[in-house]
Order: C-alpha cells, then sequence, then structure tokens
C-alpha cells in the first residue's frame, strides 16, 4: 500500500529545478507527481514516479543525493471539507503527518493527496479502520494511464 | 623627511627609537651577543631546544658568527601546542609575569609568557612601533585593540604609555561609541585591524560623523592582511595616513616590524627579533630582496625565547637605506602565507579546524569550502557544505538542524559566528592537486 517517494537536494537558485526533470525525462521516466518544498536557501523537490527505482539510480549516477522515503496516498472527497474530515480522523488517531501534498489529477469525485507519516505501516492501518480508502501503486497508476 | 623622528613636544626622537638608527656593524655586534646569550638560554632550560641542538651536536658555543643561527633546528606552530601549555618555558613560573594566548591549529591555545624584562622589550618596540607611525607625546591614541588573552591590546597600550601618549583603552567593539570618543576626545590615532577600521568609517558616516573633519592623523593597523587598495580607500575615507605594523604572539605579539612614514615596507626591530628569509620547501637560507618565509629569532626575550621561529609569512628583505633614516631592515608587507591559514576578525583560522567540527558532526567528512568576503567592511566567514546521503532527508526540519548543528560546531572551535551553507553534491570545484578550501574574496573590488 506504501508508495515510494525519490527525494533530492537542490539549491535555491535559478534554474536549480530544471535539471533533475531533465534527467529523468532523458530516461524516459514519467513523473506522476511532485512538489517542491524550499527555505531561503535550500529546497527538497520530492517525487513519485512510476519506475522509482530506475528514476533514483538514472539521478545518483548523475550524481545527485536522493532519498527514498515511503509514503501513503489517501483519496478524500473533492468538496469543501473534504481535506479536513480526512485529518480529523488522523489526528484523532494521534498520527504525526511529517508533510503532505495533493496528487495533481483527480479520480473522479475524489482529490488524491499524499501523506508523509513518521509510521506509515500504523497509518494505514489506521486509515483502513476507518474506511479511508489508500490508494496503492498498482491503482495510482491506473488513474494516471486512463 | 625625518619630520616623525623630530617632532615630539621636546623637538628630538624618542629615545627608545635609538636602536632603529644602528649603524650596521654596531647592531651586528648586539645581535651575535644576544643570540648567544637566547641560545645558551633555551639551551639550559628548554629541553625540546636542548635535545635538538645534542641531536644535530650543537651546543652554545657552536654560534661564533651570526650565520652560524642557519645551524640551528627551527621551531615551528605544532612544537608550541605539543608543549602546551608551559613546555617552551625559560624561566620558573615565579619569574613569567604575564601569561597570554592566541588560537591553535586544533582548538587548544598557544601559551605565551613574559618576564618583567620581557614586557619591558615589549613596551619598548611597541614605542618604536607607534614612534615610527609618527606617534609622540601629545597624542592621544584610541587602543581598539582587543584587551584580554590577546597580545594587540595590552602590547598596543604599554608602548604608548612607554611612548608618553595617551591611551584610551577602548578595546574593540561598540562601534557607536568609539566614534563618539574619537570625535570628542579628539583622538588623533588609532589602532585595531584595518576591516574594523573600514566598517568604522561607514559606521560614522551612518551617524553624520566625517571622520576628515577630526583631527584624527593616524590609523595604525594590524593583526590581519590587508592591501594597498584598503589602504588607499581608507587614507582616502578618513584623512588619515594608514600604517601596517607586523607582529605575532609567538615572538612578542604586536612590535615586531612597522612602516614608517615612507610606507615602502616595515622595519624590523632587529636588535630583538633576527629575521632571516628561507625557502619554505628546503629551509635553505635566502639572501636579502629573495622572497621566502619569514624565520624569528627573539634576541632578547627570557621567559619563552624563540629560536628560528617558521612564522609562515611569505616576504622578502629590504636592506636598501629607508628615506625616514633608520638603519634597521625592512620586510615587505605580508601578501600570503606558506600554510593555508587564514586570519579573519583577528582570529586565526585553519581548515583544519574546520575539518575537525565537520568531522564531528556527519561522521564522514564532507566536501567542503570557506568562502572570505568583506561587507561593509567586515569580515565574513561561510562555510559551504555539500550535501551527503549520511546526513540527507526529506523533511526540511532536518535539514535545518544538520545546517545549524554543523555551524555551531565550526563556531565553537573558532569562537567566531560563521554563515553555512548547505550546497548541492559535486557543485563545489574539485582540484586537481591540493584542494582549494578557501576563497579568499575580501579584497575583491575593495
Amino acid at each position: 500500500m506504501k508508495l515510494q517517494q525519490l527525494s533530492l537536494f537542490l539549491e535555491n537558485r535559478p534554474g536549480r529545478l530544471g535539471a533533475p526533470l531533465e534527467t529523468i525525462a532523458k530516461a524516459g521516466i514519467n513523473i506522476l507527481t511532485l512538489s517542491l518544498a524550499d527555505t531561503a536557501q535550500f529546497g527538497i523537490l520530492r517525487l513519485i514516479v512510476r519506475e522509482w527505482d530506475k528514476a533514483k539510480q538514472v539521478l545518483e549516477d548523475a550524481g545527485w543525493v536522493v532519498n527514498l522515503t515511503e509514503v501513503v496516498a489517501v483519496d478524500v472527497l473533492d468538496r469543501p471539507g473534504g481535506l479536513a474530515e480526512a485529518l480529523a480522523v488522523l489526528e484523532g488517531a494521534g498520527l504525526n503527518i511529517e508533510y503532505m501534498y495533493a496528487f495533481s489529477v483527480r479520480r473522479g469525485d475524489k482529490a488524491i493527496l499524499i501523506f508523509r507519516f513518521e509510521d506509515p505501516d500504523r497509518a494505514i492501518a489506521v486509515l483502513l479502520e476507518k474506511g479511508l480508502h489508500v490508494v496503492d501503486g498498482d491503482e495510482l497508476l491506473s488513474v494516471v494511464s486512463a | 623627511m625625518l619630520t616623525e623622528l623630530w617632532n615630539d613636544a621636546e623637538g628630538g626622537f624618542h629615545p627608545a627609537s635609538a636602536p632603529d638608527f644602528l649603524p650596521e656593524t654596531a647592531l651586528k655586534q648586539v645581535q651575535l651577543r644576544r643570540l648567544r646569550a637566547v641560545v645558551s638560554l633555551a639551551y639550559e632550560n628548554v629541553a625540546l631546544f636542548r635535545a635538538r641542538m645534542e641531536e644535530r651536536g650543537l651546543t652554545p658555543d657552536s654560534i661564533h658568527r651570526l650565520e652560524d643561527i642557519q645551524q640551528l633546528p627551527f621551531t615551528v606552530k605544532a612544537d608550541l601546542r605539543d608543549t602546551y601549555p608551559f613546555g617552551l618555558f625559560a624561566t620558573p613560573m615565579s619569574d613569567v609575569v604575564r601569561l597570554h594566548a592566541s588560537s591553535g591549529t586544533t582548538g587548544k591555545p598557544i601559551v605565551v609568557a613574559y618576564t618583567r624584562e620581557d614586557v619591558g622589550v615589549w613596551s619598548e618596540v611597541m614605542a618604536r612601533t607607534l614612534a615610527c607611525c609618527g606617534l609622540h607625546r601629545g597624542d592621544i591614541l584610541q587602543n581598539a585593540f582587543g584587551y584580554g588573552l590577546f597580545t594587540g591590546g595590552l602590547g598596543a597600550h604599554y608602548g604608548a604609555e612607554a611612548l608618553g601618549a595617551t591611551v584610551v583603552p577602548i578595546s574593540g567593539g561598540n562601534s557607536d561609541r568609539q566614534i563618539m570618543l574619537i570625535r570628542d576626545f579628539g583622538v588623533s590615532a588609532l589602532c585595531c585591524t584595518p576591516s574594523y577600521f573600514t566598517y568604522l568609517i561607514e559606521r560614522a558616516a551612518e551617524l553624520g560623523v566625517d571622520m576628515r573633519s577630526l583631527p584624527l592623523r593616524a590609523g595604525i593597523f594590524g593583526a590581519e592582511p590587508w592591501t594597498d587598495g584598503m589602504r588607499d580607500h581608507i587614507e582616502a575615507a578618513a584623512g588619515i595616513k594608514a600604517y601596517d605594523i607586523y607582529g605575532l604572539s609567538e615572538i612578542i605579539g604586536p612590535g615586531v616590524a612597522s612602516e614608517c612614514s615612507a610606507q615602502q615596507g616595515l622595519h624590523i626591530f632587529e636588535d630583538h627579533f633576527y629575521p632571516e628569509i628561507i625557502d619554505p620547501e628546503t629551509g635553505d637560507a635566502l639572501p636579502d630582496g629573495e622572497e621566502g618565509e619569514l624565520v624569528l629569532t627573539t634576541l632578547s626575550k627570557k621567559a619563552m625565547p624563540m629560536i628560528r621561529y617558521r612564522t609562515r609569512d611569505i616576504t622578502s628583505l629590504i636592506s636598501e637605506p629607508c628615506e625616514c633614516g633608520r638603519t634597521i631592515r625592512r620586510m615587505r608587507r605580508i601578501g600570503r602565507r606558506s600554510d593555508d591559514m587564514f586570519i579573519i576578525r583577528g582570529v586565526n583560522v585553519f581548515p583544519s579546524q574546520v575539518e575537525a567540527a565537520l568531522l564531528a558532526v556527519e561522521g564522514t567528512l564532507p566536501h567542503y569550502q570557506i568562502i572570505l568576503t568583506r561587507d561593509q567592511g567586515l569580515d565574513q566567514m561561510t562555510v559551504e557544505v555539500e550535501v551527503t546521503p549520511e546526513v540527507f532527508s526529506d523533511k526540511i526540519r532536518a535539514l535545518e538542524d544538520v545546517r545549524a548543528r554543523l555551524a555551531k560546531a565550526i563556531e565553537h572551535i573558532l569562537g567566531i559566528r560563521v554563515g553555512l551553507r548547505l550546497v548541492e553534491p559535486r557543485s563545489i570545484a574539485r582540484s586537481e592537486g591540493k584542494a582549494k578550501r578557501v576563497i579568499d574574496r575580501r579584497n575583491e573590488g575593495a
């Protein structure tokens, strides 16, 4: 149920984002979604790609320091209050969210969110128990391909 | 010509300056007599020095001529560290009236000692330094060198009093008050690091004080290297004459050499500090005029004599007569060093100290580079550290934490504030040979 997310260190200056994306594009790897977190000095590019192991390899070969993290994709109702309800569940279970970002495609009346939990396994168990839908890798791919 | 020698209130140069004008033969007699005495003192009392002499089959009686100094072993900074704290003292502690200390290569300070007589020599050479810079009785000297373990503050203080000038012992920092006192006291001379004075000029302008309209006429600058471009800027912006002085704690502190009104090299007070220039690779002595590493021998210090101390500073000796009339030799201004030490805000820094801090935090040594810049006259040091897989995290907070721990570790070892920037892997240029760890941009556009 967990997804593999790649993270890259970037300096926060113009043009730095292009280089790793180009490296991935050249390897023919499609990016499913990405998020960029930044401070005044540096940024972290987080990527979810189809072939994460290949992407990690080409990025490392090109000299990037790549971190592999397990994240969880959850779909919530794409209407006002949809996210708040999901968050209330997580909060109620005492699950600590390190960060989150939205997936770029919608799935019918649902939006897909990517969560980075301290303990992804426990988070998945809680989410399933509360009746929320956790999107796994194959499902995600089918959504994107559809 | 000679104006600074004849502008004392009584109309003559200060008696302390007399040795500056010794005829060469008389100077050499003094030097040889003192050299033989200091070699005996060190041989009899300093185990390290005696052992090195014995290895070479030498005794104090081996010194017949000044040139015989070339047979003697060198002393290096590591010797001070290895014998920390008191191993190179030649007199019992009961004869030591003062201890000073400066930063060493591994965070352990270098300790230096003075007998009462040594403090007298120090006062004399600093009085001669200030006289060289045109100071005399009646001058008001604001001493912005730091007072404390650093030799700059107290060295300049004693010298100014010996000369008969009025000292304002303000020490470093507190810039607004520095400017207020320069103005209100009618200060005529000021000593500090050149970078701090550049900052004072700018701060004064912000406060609406034009340094050029004040009585201040001489700046006595030392403790860090500076360029002729910086001198031009200081002299024009403050309406003063800016003098370069030279010294190091291991030898005595400030007071080893000083520029005179000619500003064409620094006169070495060679009746107390015997200079040699050597090839830093082979250790062979080089003739006057040739560039090499400056080696100094203290001829009159008692508590901690230094025999052939390798300063790592690169310069050359000038034996041609100086237009000021002094007969003692000069050395060219120090532009570079033979090791990778640099000086920032008066603090000696070795890249190895930065490495030790990085290693302590990360466990392995990341690729790094030290960037020195000058911002509004103040030296800034930024360490750029490449992110390694070991410290990289997908969490901003974790990276900020690494950055803060690295900065704190370096600041702890150096005792000064540094900037720390995490940079992308392989973004710092690789060198074929010795890594270029320090990029000094302080003099760009100065």
